[in-house]
C-alpha cells in the first residue's frame, strides 16, 4: 500500500491532534444505546454507564431501539441489548445492527449457558455480558468501539487501494492516522481527525479527508458489482467470483464481500419493507441499502451541491448516510468524486430507474441554473440522479464534504430553494429512503460537516448530523409533497410539512440566520470538543442543510439542525460529554415540546413515551439552551402535528427513516 | 435512627434477602441521585406485578406451558437479580427446575414460595427505606 508516507504525515497531525481535549476525556462521552424490556435493568444499566461518564440513551423495545440507530446514523458508538425480549429476539437486532449500522454490540443476559454465549458470538456480538452486570464490566465497553473502528479502518484501507475513487488517498492517511491513536480517534471519527489530515496536506480536497477510508463504491464501480452479481445470479454470487467478473484492478475480495453484505441486506430490506413511497423500485435490487441509497442521497445531494446550495451539504449528508456509517465524519469524502461522476452516475442512475418517481427527474430539471451545467447535464440524464449520486457518496464519503463546499459556496442558495418544487433530492430521499437512505444519510451528512469546519461552515449550522440527514430526506420529501406529494407518504411526516414549506421556509430562513450565530460556536466546538466530533458533526451537517436547503426542506432542516446543533453546542460548553445525548434529547425535547411534530415525536411518545420522555426530561436539565431554542419551533407545531399524523398513517418502514428526520428537524430551534 | 437504619439493612444482609449486587446499586446512588435504589426497588416491584400476574394466570389456564411459564420466571428472575433480591432469586431458580421437569404441582407450589418472598422483602425493604429517608432528611438538615 502507499500508506506509507502519508501515514507517516497523518500520524504525526493525529499525534498532535491526540493531544487535544478529546483524547483525554475518551472514553467520557461514549454515546452509548441501551435495549432492554426490563425497566429496573434499564434503569440500573444507565445509571452505571452515566457514572462511568458516558452518554446513554435507552430503550425498552428493540424496535424502538432501531428506530432511534436508523434515524441517527451517527448517533451511538455502541449498542447493549439484552437476549430475552419480547418484541424481538436480541440476536436478531443484533445482526440488524450489525449489518446496517456496523455499530459494536454487546449482548447480556441473566443467561449464562454456553449456547447462548456462543450464539451471541456467531451473530457477531462484541461481547456477552451476565446479569446482574457490574460497573467494572460496563467501565470497559469502550474497548469495542475502539476496535471496531480500527478494523474498520484496515479495512477500508484495504478497500482504498481497490478503490478507483480519488479519495483514496485521503483515505489513507485517515486510516493511518486512525492506526496510530486508535484510542482517541476510534471514537470519533470526526473532523479532528480530518482536520488534522488537511493540514498535512494529505487531502487533496478542502474539505477534511474521511475518518474511515472505506472503499468508494462510486456509481460505476457499484454499477459493475451489481452487474455482476446479477449475472451470477443473487444467491450464487460470491465475492470471489464476483471479484473476477468484476475485473476491477485493486479491489479485493473483502471489499466486494462487505459491500455484497450490505447489499444483500438491503436487498432484504427492500423486498421486506412495504413501498415507502418512491423507495424500493427507486433502488431496485441493485444497491444494497447502503449503496443505493447513497448514490441516490449523492445525486440529490449532488443537485442541491450542484446549485449550489445545500447540495453540497446534502450530498455530504446522503452520502454520509449512504455510507451508513457514521464514522465518517470526514464529511463528504468525494464531492469531487460525485460530481465527477455524474455522468456515470447517471449512466448508472438510468440503469436503475426504478424509483416510481418521475418527480426525480423533475427534480433534477427543476434543479437551479446554478447547478455546475455538468452536474445538471448528469443529473437529468438519468431519471436516478440519486442512485448516482449515492453511489459516489458511498464511495466518497470522505470527500464529499471538500465537494460540497466547493459547490456550495459558488452557488447561490437561493437558486436551490428556487427548486423546491423540483428538488431532486426530495424524491430521491423517498426514493432511497427505503432501502435505508434516510439512515445512511443522516450519518454520513454529518459527519462530514462536522469534520469540515471551515468549509463545511455555511453548512454547519444547517445539517446537524443527524437532523440534517433528516432533513435530507424530510426535504425531499416535503419538496416532492409539493410537487408530486408522491415520496412523501412514506415520510408521513413530511407531506404535511411540504404543503406548510412557505411558512417553514420563512421560518426557516429566520432560523437560519440563528444557525448561522451558531457556526461560530461550531468551529469552537470543533477544536473544543473532541468527544462527540460525530454528534457534533451532525450538528453541524444538520444545520448546514437545513439552511441552503429550499424552502420547505429549510423549514424543517432548520429546525432540526438548530436544535440538535445548538443542544450540542450547549453541551459541549458545558460537559464536553452531552453531546449526543444532547442532541437526542433536543431531538426529544424538541419533538415533545412541540407536540410531537416529527415522527420522532410521535414515535417516541407513543410508543416509547417513557424512554422518550425519560430522555427528555433528563436531558432537558443540560439543555437549558436548548429550551430557548424552542420558542423557535413553536411555529413549527402545526406542521409538526400534521406530520405526526401522516406518520401515524403508518408509512413504516419509510416512516422510520424519514419521519425521524423530520422530527428532529423540528426539533432544531433554530 | 441511623443505626436503626444501618442495623436494619446491615440485617437484610445478614439474613440472605439482599446479596451484592444491592451493594452495587447502593454505590450508583450519590448526591445527584440520593434515592437511587428505592428508585429502583420501586420500579422492580411495580414491574414485576405484571410478571407475577402472568405467570398466575397461566398456572391458571395452561399449567403446563412450561416453556412459557419458564420465559416469564426467565424474566422475573433477571429484574430480581439485577436488584440483589437473594431469596426470592432462590425461589426463582427453583421454580424453574419444576418447569423442566414438568413438575406442575412443584411449579405452583414453588410460585407460591416466589410470591411470599417477593412480598416479605418488598415489607423489609419498606420498612428499611423509612428509616433511610428520616435518616437522609436528618442529614440534609444539617
Amino acid at each position: 500500500m502507499n500508506l506509507g508516507v502519508n501515514s507517516m504525515s497523518v500520524t504525526t497531525s493525529s499525534a498532535s491532534w491526540k493531544s487535544d481535549a478529546v483524547s483525554d476525556q475518551f472514553p467520557a462521552g461514549l454515546r452509548v444505546l441501551v435495549v432492554d424490556d426490563d425497566p429496573t435493568c434499564l434503569r440500573i444499566l444507565e445509571k452505571m454507564l452515566r457514572n462511568c461518564r458516558y452518554e446513554v440513551t435507552t430503550c425498552g423495545r428493540a424496535e424502538v431501539a432501531l428506530k432511534l440507530l436508523r434515524d441517527n446514523k451517527d448517533g451511538f458508538d455502541v449498542v447493549i441489548s439484552d437476549v430475552h425480549m419480547p418484541d424481538m429476539d436480541g440476536f436478531k437486532l443484533l445482526e440488524r445492527v450489525g449489518l446496517e449500522m456496523d455499530l459494536p454490540v454487546i449482548m447480556m443476559s441473566a443467561d449464562d449457558s454456553k449456547s447462548v454465549v456462543m450464539k451471541g458470538v456467531t451473530h457477531g456480538a462484541c461481547d456477552y455480558l451476565i446479569k446482574p452486570v457490574r460497573m467494572e464490566a460496563l467501565k470497559n465497553i469502550w474497548q469495542h468501539v475502539v476496535r471496531k473502528k480500527k478494523n474498520e479502518w484496515k479495512e477500508k484501507d484495504a478497500e482504498q487501494s481497490g478503490s478507483v475513487e480519488e479519495g483514496d488517498r485521503q483515505q489513507k492517511p485517515t486510516d493511518d492516522a486512525d492506526y496510530s491513536s486508535s484510542a482517541n480517534e476510534g471514537n470519533w471519527r470526526n473532523s479532528r481527525k480530518r482536520k488534522e489530515e488537511e493540514d498535512d496536506g494529505d487531502d487533496k480536497d478542502d474539505s477534511s479527508t474521511l475518518k474511515k477510508p472505506r472503499v468508494v463504491w462510486s456509481v460505476e464501480l457499484h454499477q459493475q458489482f451489481v452487474t455482476a452479481v446479477n449475472q451470477l445470479g443473487i444467491d450464487k454470487a460470491v465475492p470471489k467470483k464476483i471479484l473476477e467478473l468484476m475485473n476491477v484492478p485493486g479491489l479485493t475480495r473483502e471489499n466486494v464481500a462487505s459491500h455484497l453484505q450490505k447489499y444483500r441486506l438491503y436487498l432484504r430490506r427492500l423486498s421486506g419493507q412495504p413501498q415507502n413511497g418512491l423507495g424500493n423500485s427507486f433502488l431496485g435490487p441493485q444497491d444494497s441499502g447502503f449503496g443505493s441509497i447513497s448514490s441516490l442521497n449523492g445525486l440529490d445531494l449532488q443537485a442541491y451541491a450542484s446549485s449550489g446550495q445545500i447540495p453540497a451539504q446534502s450530498l455530504a449528508s446522503i452520502q454520509a448516510a449512504a455510507l451508513g456509517r457514521v464514522t465518517n465524519k470526514s464529511g463528504i469524502v468525494d464531492q469531487r468524486n460525485i460530481f465527477s461522476f455524474d455522468n456515470p452516475n447517471m449512466r448508472f442512475l438510468d440503469g436503475q430507474q426504478h424509483h416510481s418517481n418521475g418527480k426525480q427527474v423533475n427534480l433534477l430539471h427543476g434543479i437551479p441554473t446554478n447547478m455546475d451545467s455538468k452536474q445538471l447535464a448528469a443529473l437529468h440524464q438519468s431519471g436516478q440522479p440519486f442512485g448516482n449520486t449515492l453511489m459516489n457518496v458511498h464511495s466518497q464519503s470522505g470527500q464529499s464534504n471538500s465537494l460540497l463546499t466547493q459547490m456550495v459556496q459558488p452557488q447561490s442558495r437561493t437558486q436551490m430553494l428556487n427548486e423546491v418544487g423540483g428538488n431532486p433530492v426530495l424524491n430521491f430521499p423517498s426514493s432511497v429512503g427505503q432501502p435505508g437512505l434516510s439512515q445512511a444519510i443522516p450519518g454520513s451528512v454529518f459527519s462530514r460537516y462536522g469534520m469540515d469546519n471551515n468549509n463545511v461552515r455555511p453548512l454547519t449550522y444547517t445539517s446537524l448530523s443527524q437532523p440534517t440527514s433528516v432533513v435530507e430526506f424530510s426535504r425531499s420529501q416535503g419538496m416532492e409533497l409539493s410537487g408530486n406529494s408522491i415520496p412523501l407518504t412514506s415520510n408521513s411526516g413530511i407531506p404535511s410539512y411540504t404543503s406548510k414549506g412557505t411558512t417553514l421556509q420563512e421560518e426557516v430562513n429566520s432560523e437560519i440566520k440563528g444557525s448561522r450565530g451558531f457556526l461560530p460556536n461550531f468551529d469552537a466546538f470543533n477544536e473544543l470538543s473532541q468527544n462527540r466530533t460525530d454528534t457534533w458533526d451532525l450538528q453541524n451537517v444538520g444545520s448546514t442543510f437545513e439552511t441552503p436547503q429550499h424552502s420547505n426542506i429549510q423549514s424543517r432542516l432548520d429546525v432540526a439542525p438548530s436544535v440538535l446543533v445548538q443542544p450540542a453546542f450547549t453541551s459541549d460548553h458545558r460537559n464536553g460529554h452531552i453531546r449526543t445525548t444532547s442532541v437526542n434529547k433536543a431531538a426529544f425535547s424538541a419533538a415533545t415540546s412541540l407536540g410531537n411534530g416529527t415522527n420522532f415525536g410521535q414515535q417516541l411518545t407513543p410508543s416509547h413515551a417513557d424512554s422518550a420522555l425519560r430522555i427528555k426530561t433528563e436531558r432537558l436539565p443540560d439543555m437549558g439552551f436548548q429550551n430557548s431554542l424552542f420558542p423557535d419551533q413553536l411555529g413549527q407545531d402545526d406542521l409538526m402535528s400534521t406530520l405526526l399524523k401522516q406518520q401515524q398513517d403508518g408509512l413504516a418502514p419509510v416512516e422510520n427513516e424519514f419521519g425521524f428526520d423530520e422530527y428532529q428537524l423540528d426539533n432544531l430551534p433554530v | 435512627m441511623e443505626r436503626q437504619a444501618a442495623y436494619l439493612r446491615n440485617a437484610l444482609f445478614d439474613q440472605g434477602y439482599l446479596d451484592e449486587q444491592f451493594l452495587q446499586l447502593e454505590d450508583l446512588q450519590d448526591q445527584a441521585n440520593p434515592h437511587f435504589v428505592e428508585e429502583v426497588v420501586k420500579l422492580f416491584y411495580t414491574d414485576s406485578v405484571r410478571l407475577i400476574q402472568s405467570i398466575e394466570l397461566t398456572l391458571k389456564n395452561t399449567p403446563r406451558d412450561f416453556e412459557k411459564l419458564d420465559k416469564i420466571m426467565h424474566q422475573f428472575k433477571g429484574s430480581t437479580t439485577s436488584i440483589g433480591a437473594k431469596k426470592v432469586k432462590k425461589e426463582c431458580t427453583q421454580f424453574q427446575e419444576y418447569c423442566n421437569v414438568g413438575n406442575v404441582e412443584g411449579c405452583i407450589r414453588e410460585f407460591q414460595e416466589v410470591k411470599q418472598e417477593h412480598a416479605a422483602l418488598k415489607r423489609k425493604l419498606e420498612n428499611y427505606f423509612q428509616v433511610f429517608h428520616v435518616v437522609h432528611l436528618a442529614r440534609e438538615a444539617r
